[in-house]
């Protein structure tokens, strides 16, 4: 029996079809065991972009201070090592002289030149870190917030060089024998990786704000910077505030307030 | 053949020497790892099933700790719905060992039998009960 040319790729054409389905099917049939899908945290706090204002005003005492970076740094397990050089550090203080060296003059109030900030990472809008990391170890969010990935950090301290803020610490060593009580539900960090504030990205999973802005009665405020009702934007738009170099591009997300309506002082 | 006699005894010494090991092991297998499920929160457990199968369980737990990493860290997804339709919250310290609070005796069993040394516990922390 003979065939011709038009018949044979009419053939091959439709059983090269068949061939092709019958294989997808198939695979598709095989799959279904573990089929299995991930979901955001319904009770997740979420925003374009996350800011923080700081009303320096607000905070007085040393105890208010110390209650803030404490709150931070117990439940984030941040090794207390006691000395500047293995120091790591997730919110910390600083004078403002420099807090602000671009802009400090030399007369200024007295209780501002001479009032401890609150310094943490700033999750710049467009971060230097992110940009030098290797590894993309640290990587900024959708939502702005520039976080860390430890599993993948291979601890080049590049980052540390980019960041203008100093807002990243390097564990010299292992951290565990410095944490006094660890938060079990934490993980601490292990020797030779950079860690940092990530503006407790946990909590917000969880729909809790920042620790830090919950133990500071109201000095610290959080939201969504592109949302125009948002209570940083009210504070932004009510009062004037300083961001910490922002001359240098990096768009910093940690605003300043220092006057006040009120004569503070 | 030069030195006959003391060149096949040599070889006979070296052959079993080398074989001991072999046929001192032969019939008693070491033992297997038997990972214990007896912890005071798995006990209460109605259903004894972990988020997936105890097979699937067995076989990928790596994958799927990898792949939940991956889903909390990059993209903020901290849900994960099973093959059978129950939600838990992707974490190992708080999910994981929550239920597995016998390290030493859950993961390490099988961990040490065979020679794996994963490094999540250098900076995740196990149970504290079991920690002291």
């Amino acid at each position: 029996m003979s065939i011709n040319r038009r018949e044979f790729l009419k053939l091959a054409g439709t059983s090269t079809l068949i061939g092709l389905t019958g294989i997808s099917a198939v695979e598709e049939i095989l799959k279904g065991n573990a089929e299995a899908s991930v979901l955001p945290s319904p009770a997740a706090l979420t925003a374009k972009r996350w800011a923080m204002v700081i009303d320096i005003n607000k905070i007085g005492t040393k105890e208010e201070y110390e209650k803030i970076t404490q709150a931070c740094h117990s439940i984030h397990n941040v090794p207390d090592i006691g000395n500047k050089k293995d120091e790591v550090k997730w919110i910390w203080q600083e004078d403002y002289e420099h807090s602000f060296p671009g802009i400090s003059d030399e007369f200024v109030p007295d209780h501002i030149k001479h009032k401890p900030f609150l310094l943490l990472c700033n999750h710049c809008a467009k971060p230097p870190c992110v940009r030098v990391c290797p590894t993309k170890a640290t990587f900024k969010r959708p939502d702005g917030i520039v976080v860390m990935d430890y599993h993948r950090c291979i601890g080049c301290r590049f980052c540390m060089a980019a960041c203008p803020y100093g807002a990243r610490s390097f564990n010299w060593r292992d951290p565990r024998p410095f944490v006094k009580e660890t938060n079990p539900e934490f993980p601490t960090r292990t020797k030779g990786v950079v860690e940092k504030c990530t503006f407790c990205s946990e909590r917000l999973a969880k729909g809790l704000k920042p620790a830090c802005v919950e133990a500071s009665n109201g000095a610290l405020i959080f939201g969504d910077l592109e949302d125009p009702n948002s209570e940083v934007r009210k504070v932004l738009s009510t009062k004037y505030t300083l961001r910490r170099k922002p001359e240098i591009g990096t768009g910093p997300s940690v605003y300043y307030v220092i006057g006040g309506n009120e004569h503070a002082g | 053949m030069y030195n006959g006699g003391k060149i096949i005894v040599g070889i006979a010494i070296f052959v079993g020497l080398f074989v001991f090991p072999i046929f001192y092991n032969m019939g008693k297998p070491s033992a297997m790892p038997e990972p214990k499920l007896d912890t005071p929160v798995i006990n209460q457990l109605d259903e004894k099933r972990c988020v997936e199968s105890a097979d699937y369980m067995r076989a990928n737990h790596m994958q799927l700790l990898d792949e939940w990493r991956d889903s909390v860290l990059r993209d903020g997804n901290f849900v994960y719905e099973s093959s059978n339709g129950k939600k838990y919250v992707m974490s190992l310290q708080n999910t994981c060992m929550h239920c597995h609070s016998n390290k030493k005796e859950f993961c390490d069993s099988c961990h040490t039998y065979a020679n794996v040394k994963p490094y999540c516990w250098s900076c995740h922390l196990e149970s504290k009960e079991k920690a002291l």
